[in-house]
């Protein structure tokens, strides 16, 4: 089967219901998405499937053949980085990081959807990443600094 | 008190606890450091009083190091790069980047001309590891100085190709410059072709912090961007050619010894390796998939423990299997006599706190990724301790330390859970016997059941206080959580305090703040009760009785800016206060909570002051504050582990609730900036206040003292 990711197409012989995290991971090297729980309860994996944010350790690749997949790699185009990831960058919300690529994701989607969100707003859209460093209130600004509320 | 169950090395290090000798026998650092550098102006650092203690003297330029005291060390190359070799680890906490504005700031060079190395067994000296807060007090203390030495011996050098007096130059981003006739010289041009070896001196003046221009501002992550496009690599996502992917068999549960394992089938998948020696059975194979078919395939039988405590019962256990009073670490000296002062008082207080069980959960579980290589063996692993890791492989696989080699990439987080280095001796034996390298990547049930805990606790409190506020008596037993934090911060004339270790049915180990959390909370709620008992206002009370003028200062910046007594509190709301030390962090914490007609409970704000002498990054501060309060309200009000017959019963993210975007209160965070104090550090003892804050504003707006961490697994006071 054919798996479209980040614009590029690959040729995956594996059995549909592998896991789009695990094939993602270990056969195409894209390892920005990341393990978390296996079970879609903490967004560490989150990916965009035709622009929705979508949890790849619970995603099968059968669900999403033909489908646009990008992942945190396909943000960044000629050395330029996405307008989030900018605004990431200088706001420097993190600690450990190791959810900063779904939380990227998960904003990115976001901010596609409604460019101007309510703090509610981004607290239920964002609400499936766990940030276990806990530095979620730096996370709401720096999605506010990437938003069209400046 | 030996148990099986505790972590081997201590899970509440002291600073007399901690390990003096480092495990290389003298010399080995000495030949690593050599080994490393080429040209270049190498500082090494030692403290002049270990010479003495060595009996040994050292002129400056001597290449004779007294090596087992060398805790970290600076490089100075050709080209100017900066590259400062620790032992500390990054887990998120930021010293990476803290590190590296203290050295630029010594050094007066850019900080994009530092190269941290930090936590690669083969290149750093030995260090006990990364927790207790010391990275910034001990390891940042002493970089300034081998910086600021290094600073000193370069003005010198440059002092002489001039041959002009040292006083007449300066240095600024990393040149030399002589301020009368403007003449300049790189760093690196100084070094070229010089092998010169630095004591430390504690002479060189460093900069005081009211004076700091790179070290005391915010400096971003630096490197930051490399987490922000997915291309940094943590151990999980590292890959290797020819590497295989490894799974381990588990026991059903905790106690369980295997009778047989079948592993025939497991053995037939094409390409896979297994290994069964005693209880350890894994599996390796060319791909994750075939790895877990082959582990599903092995037909294990298990002698399962019986009898074992479940958490309906865990506390009585606790008691019970205690050692008696007297056994534990960290209980000061008992003063006075306990029953003279409950006979003084005008109001004794009894209450029992149980704290639970609960699980650090660093989002990246422990993953290591293994390989042999002409009888060395090298190991990745995400450990916050690299040369106990070291150790360990170093005697399960009974190699000559030399021969084992530990990496430490930056982590996907700690918080004291990732002291032990399992997933790399797993790797390690898998590959040793594959004879490829080979990967380990816990599950997050792994990570849940085969880690370790913050340990469970039943804590005693027998007080009494007189009616003006004065605390008459305090005996205060601390059943096996332990002893961090467990002294009073308070003037009292009689104390008895001690911790009792038990045996613990789980696992258990460190974790962000120790036994901070729990003493800490017992000791805040039962203040906040005698307050009440003498109808003093909680902030009075503790003002009353404090001892220590910062504790003083925390308690009325928080209690200020949160409006403690200037706002109005409306019908259903509570306000509490909680503060304490630990580690050289103070902190005081005000919240807020609404209790319904339902008795449910929500948290609307908390206010949280922080004072840790001076403050090395501000913005990487506040994240390790905001970071603590938010852990700390999760292990407040919701986080347990469930366990029964030696199995953990929640062991999944969507069973174990953690913090989320949707349960963060307001979040007010005022950090005081003590330039003329030594910068502690910062990533435990804000953990401390929040939920003693938050049980003593419940008990404000509902008459209910709640006693039992977590207060509230249901949202709902029970």
């Amino acid at each position: 089967m054919v798996l479209i990711v980040n614009g590029v197409k690959h040729e995956v012989s594996l059995e549909p219901d592998v896991e789009l995290l695990s094939v993602l991971r270990n056969e195409l090297n894209l390892t920005g998405s990341k393990y978390g729980c296996g079970e879609g309860a903490c967004g560490a994996c989150t990916v965009l499937i035709n622009g929705t944010p979508s949890r790849a350790c619970i995603t099968t690749i059968g669900s999403v053949v033909g489908k646009e997949i990008t992942t945190i790699e396909g943000l960044e185009k000629n050395g330029s980085l996405h307008p989030v990831q900018e605004a990431f960058l200088q706001s420097d919300p993190f600690q450990c990081s190791y959810c900063a690529s779904g939380m990227i994701m998960s904003a990115v989607a976001l901010l596609n959807n409604n460019p101007a969100p309510t703090d509610d707003a981004i607290v239920t859209a964002m609400n499936g990443n766990i940030c276990r460093c806990g530095t979620y209130i730096n996370i709401v600004n720096a999605i506010k600094l990437a938003s069209n509320h400046k | 008190m030996d148990n099986k169950h505790n972590i081997r090395h201590s899970f509440e290090p002291d600073e007399h606890e901690l390990p003096q000798k480092p495990a290389y026998p003298s010399g080995l650092d000495r030949r690593k450091f050599l080994k490393l550098f080429g040209g270049g102006l190498a500082v090494a650092f030692v403290l002049p009083d270990m010479f003495l203690f060595a009996g040994e003297t050292l002129p400056p330029g001597s290449s004779v190091l007294p090596t087992n005291q060398v805790g970290a060390w600076i490089h100075i190359g050709e080209d100017g790069t900066v590259s400062v070799y620790t032992g500390k680890v990054e887990v998120g906490q930021n010293i990476r980047t803290s590190l590296s504005q203290i050295v630029a700031e010594e050094l007066h060079v850019p900080i994009t001309s530092i190269k941290m190395v930090m936590g690669d067994t083969d290149l750093v000296p030995y260090d006990a590891g990364t927790f207790g807060s010391r990275s910034t007090p001990q390891m940042g203390g002493q970089l300034r100085r081998a910086a600021a030495t290094a600073r000193l011996a370069l003005i010198e050098m440059a002092a002489k190709t001039w041959n002009v007096d040292p006083k007449s130059l300066k240095v600024d981003e990393g040149i030399v410059v002589n301020t009368t006739t403007n003449n300049k010289i790189k760093f690196g041009e100084l070094t070229k072709g010089q092998q010169l070896l630095l004591p430390i001196s504690n002479e060189a003046p460093v900069t005081a912090a009211a004076d700091w221009k790179v070290a005391g501002k915010t400096v971003p992550k630096v490197n930051g961007r490399s987490f922000l496009t997915g291309k940094h690599e943590y151990v999980s996502d590292m890959k290797v050619p020819g590497m295989l992917y490894g799974k381990i068999l588990r026991a059903p549960s905790y106690g369980a010894k295997l009778i047989e394992a079948d592993v025939s089938k497991a053995k037939a998948f094409p390409g896979v390796v297994v290994v069964h020696e005693g209880d350890f059975v894994g599996v390796a194979a060319p791909d994750i998939r075939t790895a877990g078919k082959a582990l599903h395939a092995i037909k294990a039988k298990w002698d399962e423990t019986t009898g074992q405590p479940s958490n309906s019962t865990i506390f009585d256990y606790l008691v019970k299997n205690g050692s008696g009073v007297g056994g534990g670490r960290n209980s000061g000296d008992p003063k006075g006599n306990i029953e003279e002062g409950l006979k003084t008082a005008d109001h004794t207080h009894t209450k029992t706190y149980n704290i639970s069980y609960i699980a650090h959960v660093p989002l990246e579980p422990r993953a290591a990724l293994a390989q042999w290589a002409g009888g060395k063996l090298t190991v990745w692993t995400g450990t916050q301790r690299p040369f106990g890791v070291q150790q360990d492989l170093s005697e399960i696989f009974k190699l000559p330390k030399e021969k084992v080699r530990v990496i430490m990439p930056d982590t996907g987080s700690g918080y004291g859970g990732k002291h032990t280095g399992e997933a790399a001796i797993e790797a390690a034996r898998l590959s040793q016997e594959a004879k490829k390298p080979v990967k380990v990547v816990w599950t997050r049930e792994e990570e849940f059941t085969w880690a370790y805990f913050r340990p469970g606790g039943l804590i005693e409190v027998n007080s009494g206080v007189k009616n003006d506020g004065t605390i008459t008596a305090w005996k205060f037993l601390n059943y096996n959580s332990g002893g961090a934090a467990i002294n009073t911060q308070y003037k009292i004339l009689n104390h008895h305090i001690a911790h009792i270790p038990s045996n613990t049915p789980l696992k258990q180990g460190s974790y962000r703040g120790l036994a901070a959390t729990a003493n800490v909370f017992a000791r805040e709620s039962h203040i906040t009760d005698l307050a009440r008992l003498v109808k003093m206002d909680q902030l009075d009370f503790r003002l009353k009785n404090a001892d220590d003028a910062r504790l003083t200062a925390v308690l009325e910046t928080a209690a200020k800016a949160f409006g403690w007594k200037t706002s109005a509190k409306a019908t259903g709301h509570g306000y509490g206060i909680a503060c304490g030390l630990d580690k050289g962090g103070y902190v005081a914490t005000c919240a807020e909570v609404v209790v319904n007609a339902h008795k449910e409970v929500k948290v609307i704000r908390v206010t949280q002051a922080f004072e840790c002498g001076a403050i090395v990054n501000p913005l990487h501060l506040e994240s390790q504050i905001m970071g603590s309060m938010v852990q700390g309200l999760g292990g407040a009000l919701f986080e347990a582990i469930n366990f029964a017959g030696g199995k953990i019963l929640n062991s999944s993210l969507s069973a174990y609730r953690v913090p989320r975007f949707s349960d963060m209160p307001k979040m007010q965070i005022i950090t005081i900036d003590r330039k003329d104090l030594p910068s502690a550090g910062a990533g435990e003892a804000a953990i401390i206040g929040i939920a003693p804050a938050i049980r003593n504003a419940i008990l404000d707006a509902s008459g209910v003292g709640l006693s039992t961490l977590p207060m509230l697994p249901n949202g709902v006071i029970s």
